[in-house]
């Protein structure tokens, strides 16, 4: 099976994230970058799959040079190559322009099924995946929890607001994952020092032949509106508090 | 020249789902002060009876494309379906829901359009004759303006923060045809299976009674259950309790679980890592109930409870229920 898993290097999801002072970005300076933690499950089902079904893991990301450590992550894990497309070019990459970045990558590689992030956790768009099905004509499995393959088909779970859905398609698709697809394995030492010597293909915008003109910009970051300090009930008596925040809940919040 | 809000209305089972309201009343705001119409697409099957539901919150049109090939929702025949009465009319701006089903519609719509979306915007207006779409990056560790270059200008906007507002108009209803072709559709829902608990989704509830690292494992979980049941709300958790195995992964708030935005959040044993701070930091109005009063989550909280949440919860449990009586 020729299994590709698409990846993004993303701030840690523990990291304060500062807007800088002229609202054109983000202070990159103190940021500890990560695996974007959806892909990782994305990268996991792709392995798994591999394990049991035989072919090869493929790695896609687009980031700047930084982003090749995410890469070699993946191959760590067990991943067999990769392919990195770095251009500062692609530096304000919207979704579309990604996808399409991706997508003209993974026309060229043989693709049986593709593996996304349900989302990245820096800007949450949760665009690639599907944008990437579209630009390659084949169906989109989003948001999934469980997936079953069979020959040339794939059943997966899909949760939606109060049910679960259990969907079949065909391969070759897209699945992006959600949390609870698996539990992604650690990069073991051996598998570390595999991964410097795995292949990793460097791509620019124009070997692509792709547009780099974002159809989305954020035109300015600002920082999130700040809460009014709040009150703490005081008191010795916890009964007497909670009735103090239930008063205050009615009476001046008119929440409940 | 591309003219006109454009919105998709959601329905399941044949009912309009809330979000649609919320686009049809932001859509029209939108609309009046481009001196605009607000059309609506809906799609499903035997769903025409629904359209004029959309006209009271100020929908002009209604294109109802009605097949059994688009019941139930399916990206690939919504998608085409949508695109092709998009492109006959190439609308200026085009708003969906971030619920599942409408992030999901609306990224492949994007690709298939090939224009800009802004997902899961918190705000939306009109600045210089164009859409401005304010949404949270990083969970809402920070917030951007969103510009699109290409039309219909896409957004998604998040369930729950869009005020619903009547505005009745005599909705039109155009029927067209979808023109989607069954055979070309490669997926299939093979099975639905309902939540029976009764309970919204978090993303859609008012109140969420929350509990973290402090309920010390899945027994201390009724407890809130029995809060949430007196305010007629959910239960969410933080990943702390979600990675112990004590709750589902569906009820973790945070930036690798849900980000809610009810009118009123109960943070109970939660100290407030930022990872769950950008999940609930939208949310009208904050109470914490914690014992360690330098957790983060009172920075966030406006009203703070230094105690044990073993004593407190009950208490407020019986308070709310004596004054809902």
């Amino acid at each position: 099976m020729n299994i590709i898993a698409c990846v993004k290097q993303v701030p840690d999801t523990e990291a304060q994230i500062k807007v800088k002072a002229d609202g054109s970005g983000i202070e990159e300076g103190q940021i500890k970058w990560i695996m974007n933690p959806y892909d990782e499950y994305g990268v996991e089902e792709a392995l798994r799959l591999k394990e049991k079904n035989g072919g090869d893991v493929t790695i896609v990301s687009l980031g700047p040079a930084r982003a090749m450590e995410t890469i070699r992550t993946a191959l760590a894990m067990g991943a067999d190559k990769g392919v990195h497309v770095c251009d500062p070019a692609l530096d304000n990459a919207d979704a579309y322009v990604t996808a399409a970045a991706l997508a003209a990558v993974i026309k060229g590689l043989p693709h049986d099924i593709i593996f996304c992030g349900q989302r990245a956790v820096d800007d949450d768009s949760g665009q690639v995946g599907p944008i990437l099905a579209e630009l390659l004509g084949i169906p989109q499995l989003t948001i999934v929890t469980k997936t079953e393959y069979a020959a040339n088909t794939i059943k997966a779970i899909r949760p939606i607001e109060g049910a679960q859905l259990l969907i079949e398609t065909s391969l070759p698709c897209v699945v992006t994952a959600q949390k609870g697809l698996n539990e992604p394995r650690y990069a073991s030492l051996p598998g570390i020092m595999k991964a410097k010597k795995k292949p990793v293909d460097v791509k620019n915008a124009a070997a692509l032949g792709i547009d780099t003109q974002a159809k989305a910009k954020v035109a300015k970051f600002i920082p999130p509106p700040a809460r009014a300090a709040g009150k703490i009930i005081c008191g010795d008596d916890p009964a007497q508090k909670a009735t103090e925040v239930a008063r205050l809940l009615r009476e001046e919040a008119k929440v409940i | 020249m591309a003219k006109g809000v454009w919105i998709i209305a959601e329905q399941r089972d044949g009912a309009l789902r809330k979000i649609s309201f919320e686009l049809a009343s932001t859509a029209r705001k939108l609309a009046d002060s481009l001196g605009a119409e607000v059309s609506a697409i809906l799609l499903g099957s035997g769903i025409e009876g629904l359209a004029a539901q959309l006209g009271k919150y100020g929908v002009d049109k209604v294109y109802v494309g009605d097949s059994p090939v688009l019941e139930p929702y399916i990206t690939e025949a919504h998608a085409a379906a949508a695109a092709k009465i998009i492109k006959e009319n190439d609308p200026a701006i085009l708003l969906l829901g971030a619920s599942v089903q409408g992030k999901d519609l609306a990224a492949r719509l994007a690709g298939k359009l090939a224009t800009g979306l802004a997902t899961d915007c918190t705000d939306v207006k009109i600045a210089d004759g164009k859409l401005l779409a304010i949404r949270p990056l990083y969970a809402g560790k920070c917030f951007g303006e969103i510009v699109t270059s290409a039309n219909p200008q896409m957004a998604s906007l998040r369930p729950n923060v869009f005020p619903v507002a009547e505005n009745a108009k005599a909705a039109q209803v155009v029927k067209f045809d979808p023109a989607v072709d069954a055979a070309q559709i490669k997926s299939k829902v093979l099975e639905v299976q309902k939540d029976t608990s009764g309970k919204v989704d978090l993303t859609e509830a008012n109140v969420i009674v929350s509990g973290g690292r402090g309920m010390k494992g899945a027994e201390g979980f009724p407890l809130l259950e029995e809060l949430a049941d007196v305010l007629k709300g959910c239960v969410g958790a933080s990943r702390a309790a979600v990675d112990a195995g004590w709750r589902l992964q569906k009820d973790q708030v945070g930036q690798t679980g849900k980000v809610v935005s009810p009118n009123l959040y109960i943070a109970c044993g939660i100290s407030g890592a930022i990872q769950h701070l950008a999940g609930m930091s939208s949310s009208k109005y904050i109470v914490a109930i914690n014992k360690d009063a330098e957790a983060p989550i009172f920075a966030k909280a406006d009203y703070g409870v230094v105690d044990d949440l073993f004593k407190v919860v009950p208490e407020l449990t019986a308070a709310c229920k004596k004054l809902l009586a």
